[in-house]
């Protein structure tokens, strides 16, 4: 199998329109399903009462932020190392979604710290980190739309993703470093999780679901820019979609 | 009869830093406004949230490293720009010197002109704020440290922006997140001294910043350039 094959704009133009909606398919069902466990099947935590179960999103959206940021840096140096449009495209196609995962996360976040820690907002070191992560997206794409050539704003924008992704480690070890008031993560590799198994289940499916959802709005996205930058191409003007409004 | 120099990392680094260096001298004017910048904003603080020493002894050294941080960051939209706009990036860009060596040189000349004084000030001012003689070493010490990672994290940012829209904001927007954990542990370094903790730790992760930044963005800087002149 020829791996580059979906590396040009045109089959991979084609690959994601025909993902994208089962991705969006994905995602519904999975948030359903893992909500209704959230909300209905788990019990009520011992500590916290009802509102722990901010956890079920909160969590996802702190994981998918700091991965999606991973991704995008990923996407960015490969463009960078083979020159190739497409890692740019999704890159960029990342950016918002990360952005709004990081915003989510922040926000749940202050919701559940304020009847838990009473108080919205502590200058703790991961929230802190967090806030310069949407920081940092948003310096992303503000750079992406302050250069108007296409092909130099993907490259000076892979360059500060890479440059950025340094932090991205910084916020995983910080709890480590700083030993300040959030908690250390619940959920370890090494040792058995402790917290009751119907959660975690709860957890993993919203986890997934956040997944989904990020493929999905990102394949769809990549479209779009796909559309917007190869427009002089040819093989857009065969698009079926595109040939009935006789462009 | 015309002689062939080979281009060198060093040569690169001593042609880039006098030269710049030698403009910075001839032409004072922007050096003296971030010294001017920092000391002015330094002592708005005080006027802004009363002359009371305690509170100002505290919030000192974390002022003072905000303050460092906002002048430095003052001269980065020009760091490059100028360079670019007449044509001279393009010629250095083509000298026979690798890259890697007059960006270091240029960002080591931006040091000596912003960072350098700031630091050499700084225990003028934490006199202003009262900080005690052992705190104000500590902090002018990881200023010396800190504020060349800073000049060159904006060196990036500066090459970043060449040739984008809305100039001076978005560096701001780029720059300042990176500045942050130096931030940190350059005014964390100050406040453990004066609580009476060792200040090693945070000096050495400082030490362990500039020595990773020193090796890995200048070639990020070079890069930056080369999309800018594409």
């Amino acid at each position: 199998m020829n791996w580059f094959y979906f590396s040009s704009p045109a089959t991979f133009y084609r690959l994601a329109g025909w993902l994208a909606p089962w991705f969006f398919g994905v995602a519904a069902l999975l948030a359903a399903v893992g909500l209704y466990y959230g909300f209905i099947v788990a019990p009520t935590d011992a500590q916290q009462g009802e509102v722990y179960r901010v956890i079920f999103i909160h969590v996802p959206a702190a994981w998918m932020s700091m991965f999606l940021y991973f991704v995008m840096a990923a996407y960015s140096a490969a463009s960078l190392t083979f020159n190739t449009r497409l890692g740019a495209m999704m890159a960029r196609s990342l950016a918002p979604t990360g952005a709004l995962f990081t915003f989510v996360a922040l926000w749940t976040g202050a919701f559940w710290g304020r009847p838990t820690w009473g108080t919205y907002w502590a200058w703790d070191a991961r929230m802190t980190s967090e806030l310069i992560l949407l920081f940092l997206y948003l310096g992303v794409i503000a750079l992406r739309n302050a250069i108007d050539d296409p092909r130099r704003g993907d490259k000076a924008c892979a360059v500060l993703a890479l440059v950025g992704a340094v932090n991205v480690p910084i916020i995983y070890f910080s709890v480590k470093w700083w030993n300040t008031l959030h908690q250390g993560s619940t959920i370890s590799m090494t040792a058995a999780p402790r917290m009751a198994a119907i959660m975690l289940v709860g957890l993993v499916l919203m986890s997934l679901a956040a997944w989904a959802y990020a493929i999905a709005m990102t394949l769809a996205r990549v479209r779009a820019v796909i559309l917007e930058r190869e427009r002089g191409a040819v093989w857009i003007s065969y698009l079926p979609d595109l040939r009935l409004q006789g462009a | 009869m015309t002689t062939v120099t080979l281009g060198s990392w060093p040569g690169g680094f001593a042609w880039a830093f006098s030269r710049d260096f030698r403009l910075a001298w001839r032409n004072p004017g922007e050096t003296v406004l971030v010294i001017a910048f920092f000391v002015l904003v330094a002592s708005l603080f005080p006027l802004g949230v009363g002359a009371d020493m305690r509170l100002l002894e505290r919030i000192g050294p974390g002022v003072i490293w905000v303050c460092a941080l906002l002048a430095a960051f003052l001269s980065l939209p020009t760091m490059f720009s100028t360079d670019y706009m007449d044509g001279s990036l393009e010629q250095m860009a083509l000298s026979s010197h690798p890259m890697v060596g007059w960006v270091s040189g240029k960002i080591a000349a931006h040091w000596i002109m912003t960072g350098l004084p700031l630091t050499v000030l700084s225990p003028l001012l934490a006199l202003q704020y009262g900080l005690q003689a052992d705190t104000l070493l500590v902090l002018a010490a990881a200023l010396a440290i800190g504020t060349p990672v800073l000049s060159l994290l904006g060196a990036a940012c500066s090459a970043l922006t060449l040739g984008a829209r809305g100039g001076g904001m978005l560096l701001a927007l780029l720059a300042l997140p990176l500045f942050v954990p130096i931030l940190i542990f350059g005014a964390g370094a100050a406040e453990a001294q004066a609580s009476g903790l060792s200040p090693s730790p945070h000096l050495s992760l400082l030490g362990a910043g500039l020595i990773v930044a020193a090796v890995g963005l200048p070639s990020a800087v070079g890069l930056a350039i080369r999309i800018a002149l594409d």
